[in-house]
């Protein structure tokens, strides 16, 4: 048994606007360390809810959630803004990348947040990660000069700066074409296999799903069946 | 680095944006030029018509009022003790206006260490001859070197040499108006009679122009010697003596201890220009209402671009927030792009607002009434522009901070799903 990354315990989510809904039904979930998870479901059974609250964003829910052995309840903004920054990668469906910064300093943002490392290492590190998406040579230009799977890969580096503990993706490949969405898989597929990374994404794609290692299957905001592939 | 990090941040959006961030930096940049050529000329107005006041009077006066005596003569009868004496139609007695123990008054005074200069004085007043004709003056008896060093004396008399004063027996110097009247040219004699009726030929040295036209419709300067000669009195007799101090702000308290000690009457200059302060403080505040209005302004227009910037760059702020920036980081990136606008505009105000009251320093001003004045009085007190720099500082501090405070709160999951 590897050691877990992220668990979520009788997590309910309940909406109040307009009229009080329950959209998401005592979830529990566990990720370990180097699994490859996908979450299918019909558009509005809860999938981007569970991911936002997972990632720490929502923070108005019931239940419990603990990343890294460490319960998120009762802390500050500033707390889980930090345990975003050093422990999770978010990529959405958009790519939310800033016009104003070179695809390098794209990258390099949450890393000098962190300032764990120096800017140079940083630098340095953001190059390396360019690398392993095969971007390097766009590091320079700006994001808008890039074509839309060239900024998604962007994102996923971004995601992969400081070396988190669990990628989360919500539909990242829902914005691509055939060619560039088994691009993203292959990346997501080697961090898992060749760095033992965790991920867990939100995806449509059948035949995406049906390459990852667990596929957790949703239907009206719980979950019915998780489905082990591999590991 | 963490301030580094943020401020790159700051810049690059300001960057993004430019064209608003310098119509936002104009703004500050404007109102702080107005209102430090506003305070700055005004200040320079009010030293100027202060100066004609401050710099010619003196800051204490000691003279001896004719007033009836305040112990009449029943207040001495033991008899009458504790009784009410109702005394009607009290008159004044007969008495000059001199100042006694002058000399002893003087001398105490010149080791007085809060003064600065002492200046002795005698108003007598005269009538000007002119032909058939009298007209009601007076003439001022002065120590001439003492008069001119502590009232700049020598700047009025605009025509001949007021040493001639000191220097020619017998001689006056006319007030301009008194001169006008009577055609009398430098180096004429004239004739005054005094209030004994005598009558005295006096040789005109020189004309005096104070300003005031009033004053110089019936003022003339003479040397103290001459005027005790006019009245025919000993040459102890002093009417006034004119007190500077080394600090105009003692003078209330000093005028109170000196009328007690001398037993004479003194009153002290803030008392007698009363209506000149209330002047001096209503132009002040006039400036800096219009100056403080127009940064206002410079404020709202930082507020609106700030929000119009929040508006748009809300992914980014999602996109921050999501990648671990706190709602603190967020407000501080607003915060700085706020406040680099209000330094930067602030500054160049500072600098566009010397440049402009150079240029009115420069601007022609001349008018018969005030002969050493050539330009506008421009008044650098760096006071003005600290309080410009902090102002605009502060204003768009405050204009910057609820549109950084709004930022920090925008919750990032409602905009990502908005997308
Ligand atoms: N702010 C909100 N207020 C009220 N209801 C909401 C709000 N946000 C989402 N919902 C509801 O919650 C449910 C789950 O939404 P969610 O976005 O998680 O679905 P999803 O599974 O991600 O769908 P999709 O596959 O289309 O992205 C939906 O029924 C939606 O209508
Ligand atoms: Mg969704």
């Amino acid at each position: 048994m590897s050691e877990v990354v992220l668990e979520a315990r009788n997590v309910n989510k309940y909406f109040h606007d307009p009229v009080t809904n329950q959209v998401l039904k005592d979830v529990n979930l566990t990720i370990e360390k180097g699994v490859f998870a996908s979450v299918m479901g019909k558009s509005g059974c809860g999938k981007s809810t569970l991911l936002y609250i997972l990632s720490t964003m929502d923070t108005d829910y019931e239940g419990e959630l603990l990343i890294d052995g460490v319960n998120m309840r009762n802390r500050t903004e500033k707390e889980l803004a930090r345990v975003r920054n050093e422990k999770i990668g978010f990529v959405f469906q958009f790519h939310y990348l800033l016009n104003e910064f070179s695809v390098i300093r794209n990258v390099m943002l949450p890393g000098l947040k962190l300032e764990k490392y120096s800017e140079k290492e940083i630098e340095q590190k953001a190059y390396e990660k360019l690398k392993l998406l095969g971007i390097e040579s766009e590091a320079l230009k700006k994001p808008n000069q890039l074509s839309g799977g060239q900024k998604q890969r962007v994102a996923i580096a971004r995601a992969l700066i400081n070396d988190p503990l669990i990628i989360m993706g919500d539909e990242p490949t829902g914005n691509l074409d055939k060619k560039n969405s088994e691009v993203v898989y292959e990346i997501f597929n080697q961090l898992a296999e060749t760095y033992n990374q965790s991920l867990l994404i939100v995806t449509h794609d059948q035949e995406f799903a049906n390459r990852t290692h667990r596929i957790i299957e949703m239907v009206d905001g719980s979950i019915v069946t998780i489905n082990h592939l591999k590991k | 680095m963490k301030i580094k990090l943020i401020a790159s941040v700051s810049f690059s959006l300001m960057i993004a944006r430019i064209k608003q961030t310098t119509v936002a930096a104009v703004g500050v940049t404007f109102s702080i030029t107005m209102f430090i050529t506003l305070l700055s000329f005004m200040g320079g107005l009010n030293d100027l018509l202060d100066g004609l006041i401050t710099k010619r009077s003196p800051h204490v006066r000691l003279y001896n009022e004719v007033q009836p005596s305040e112990v009449q003569p029943v207040d001495r009868f033991s008899q009458f003790e504790g009784y009410h004496n109702f005394v009607s139609s009290v008159k004044p007695k007969n008495e000059l206006p001199e100042i006694y123990n002058s000399r002893e008054i003087m001398n105490t005074l010149e080791k007085d260490p809060r003064v600065s200069g002492i200046s002795p004085k005698i108003t007598a007043q005269v009538f000007y001859n002119i032909g058939s004709i009298d007209f009601a003056g007076s003439i001022n008896g002065i120590d001439v070197d003492a008069e001119s060093k502590l009232f700049a004396f020598s700047d009025y008399v605009t025509t001949g040499n007021y040493i001639d004063l000191k220097n020619t027996p017998n001689s006056i110097i006319l007030g301009k108006g008194v001169a006008d009247k009577m055609l009398a040219d430098v180096g004429d004699l004239i004739q005054v009679t005094t209030s004994k009726g005598e009558r005295v030929q006096l040789k005109v040295v020189g004309y005096f122009q104070s300003g005031l036209l009033d004053l110089d419709k019936v003022q003339s300067y003479a040397s103290i010697t001459t005027a005790q000669k006019l009245l025919g009195e000993s040459d102890s007799y002093i009417t006034d003596i004119q007190i500077k101090l080394n600090d105009l702000a003692m003078a209330p308290e000093l005028a109170k201890e000196y009328a007690r000690i001398f037993e004479t009457n003194a009153i002290d200059i803030q008392t007698a220009n009363a209506q000149f302060e209330t002047g001096s403080s209503v132009r002040t505040l006039i400036s800096y209402a219009v100056g403080i209005t127009l940064l206002i302004v410079a404020g709202f227009g930082i507020y609106n671009i700030l929000n119009m910037m929040i508006y748009e760059k809300m992914d980014s702020i999602a996109i921050l927030k999501a990648t671990g920036f706190s709602g603190s980081d967020v407000k501080s990136i607003f915060i700085i792009i706020a406040l680099s606008i209000g330094v930067f505009g602030g500054l160049l105000g500072l600098v566009f607002g010397f440049c402009f009251s150079l240029i009115i320093d420069q601007i022609p001003f001349v008018t018969a009434a005030l002969p050493t004045i050539k330009t506008y009085a421009i008044n650098y007190n760096p006071k003005f522009y600290i309080i410009g720099i902090v102002f605009s500082i502060v204003t768009t501090y405050f204009a910057g901070y609820f549109p950084a405070k709004k930022a920090s709160k925008l919750d990032p999951v409602i905009i990502i799903r908005g997308k």
